[in-house]
């Protein structure tokens, strides 16, 4: 068959399959965030539909089909292409980034090797960087059009804190470029088989978290959407499936940075024996980041807005900045 | 290699497919009875009163900014430290450099307050 051909639909099984996975990933998220939070908060949280060990294993089933028959209305002063495309480019952004995320091992199957990443590029750190600020796009235009205050000042806050978190995002990884030498996430996963990258980049490791969880707008960073004062922040407006795709772009973007966290520093799908196929490890290492932010989500108050923008620049940048500094000099003194 | 980003370009494709089902599935599905009050921005039961398109604070334009000027420079630390393990003390020399003089603006803002928000 012609090689091109065949990367086209090597490429199109992936990305179908990705997104499915992506889709019900978010779901189940759904659902466990519910259920975590429910109890952190003594409460039970859901456990009527489809219950099953006495975990609602429908909910998120009858979620979507709620949302899908829902009435799905335009304000009516508002901008309404935009309006329209808003929640598109949110999700869409969403799910680009796992384009170069590395799932597993390449596997060799009647002397095929496939690559368990969709793309193999060599900039793919850069790339993540680059969707990642495009994400910002989703959200300010779909509280720009909507034509509500309230929309418009969470998605103004939404903006300013996530560009001024990626900053110390960007910087809290160059770290660890500089140990590994390589921009390509195959090849920063494959160091990783002896020692962890976290191990050389502890306080990178902790500045990318903390960053992460202000880019993703999860508590305690929630201000675009303190709903005690904005009421729902830049999704006030919208309804029915629009309001769900939102939803599945932060979703799906908490999926991603643990995703991140977990190839970059973690040592990816790299498990200590050897047991599982890869992609569990990274299943695994995923998961214990997703219950770490619901737990933080349910224990955690919110930051003031001046707080939390003097956080980001007067103490994650001069740190970010200190940590790339520190290693540059140990890796020259090791003379390596 | 440009065919390395092919599959990119496939996703793209895939998924801009299934923003548009997605977008268009709930206006075929849903039920449809707008009303004037229905249609007007919300502003917690209160009646509406003008525009949500004004002017906003300077602190966002300066945050802008300071953005691009961060962002710009730590593009340029990237492939210096891919890099890096080459460049060695030359390397670590000339950074320090343009950082020392980025700190210097960088000094000068915090001074001059504009990371303070209240």
């Amino acid at each position: 068959m012609d090689p091109l051909a065949l990367v086209i639909i090597e490429a199109l099984i992936k990305s179908i399959v990705v997104i499915i996975v992506l889709l019900t990933g978010f779901a189940y998220l759904t659902l466990m965030e519910r259920m975590v939070v429910a109890r952190i908060q003594v409460r039970v949280g859901p456990n009527r539909v489809g219950r099953v060990f006495g975990i609602a294993a429908l909910q998120p089933i009858a979620d979507a089909i709620k949302m899908i028959f829902k009435e799905d209305f335009i304000p009516a002063n508002a901008d309404k292409l935009i309006y329209v495309l808003a929640p598109g480019i949110a999700v869409g952004t969403a799910l680009l980034a796992w384009a170069v995320i590395p799932l597993n091992p390449p596997l060799t199957i009647f002397g095929y090797t496939i690559n368990f990443e969709i793309a193999n590029v060599n900039v793919a750190v850069l790339y993540l960087l680059a969707i990642g600020s495009l994400s910002i796009y989703g959200i300010v235009l779909g509280g720009w059009s909507a034509n509500n205050k309230y929309s418009l000042l969470g998605a103004l806050r939404s903006t300013a804190q996530m560009v001024s978190y990626e900053v110390s995002l960007g910087l809290s990884l160059v770290g660890v470029l500089m140990v590994s030498g390589t921009l390509s996430l195959t090849q920063i996963v494959q160091q990783q088989s002896m020692i962890w990258n976290v191990v050389w980049q502890p306080l990178g490791f902790v500045i990318y978290l903390v960053c992460a969880l202000a880019e993703i707008n999860r508590v305690p960073f929630d201000l675009p959407e303190a709903e005690t004062e904005l009421v729902a922040g830049y999704q006030t407006e919208y309804s029915s499936l629009k309001f769900a795709l939102f939803y599945m772009a932060e979703y799906i973007n908490m999926l991603t940075i643990s995703a991140i966290a977990s190839t970059v520093f973690l040592g990816g799908y790299q498990g200590p024996f050897g047991i599982l196929p890869g992609v569990h490890w990274l299943l695994i290492k995923m998961l214990i980041f997703i219950f770490i932010f619901m737990w933080i989500r349910g224990t955690l108050p919110r930051f003031r807005y001046d707080q939390l923008m003097r956080f980001g620049w007067q103490v994650l940048l001069p740190l970010a900045l200190a940590n790339t500094f520190v290693t540059a000099v140990v890796l020259v003194l090791l003379g390596k | 290699m440009p065919i390395d980003y092919l599959p990119i370009l496939v996703m793209v494709v895939v998924v801009v497919a299934f923003a548009a089902i997605a977008l268009t599935l709930s206006s075929l599905t849903g039920p449809r009875h707008p009303t004037a009050a229905k249609l007007e921005p919300y502003e917690s039961g209160m009646p509406p009163f003008g525009s949500a398109r004004r002017r906003i604070s300077i602190k966002y334009y300066l945050t802008a900014v300071l953005f691009i000027l961060f962002d710009i420079e730590i593009i340029f630390f990237y492939p210096w430290a891919v890099l890096f393990r080459q460049l060695k003390l030359f390397g670590l020399v000339e950074m320090g450099v343009f950082v020392l003089i980025l700190l210097i603006g960088y000094v000068y803002v915090w001074r001059k307050g504009g990371f303070n928000w209240d």
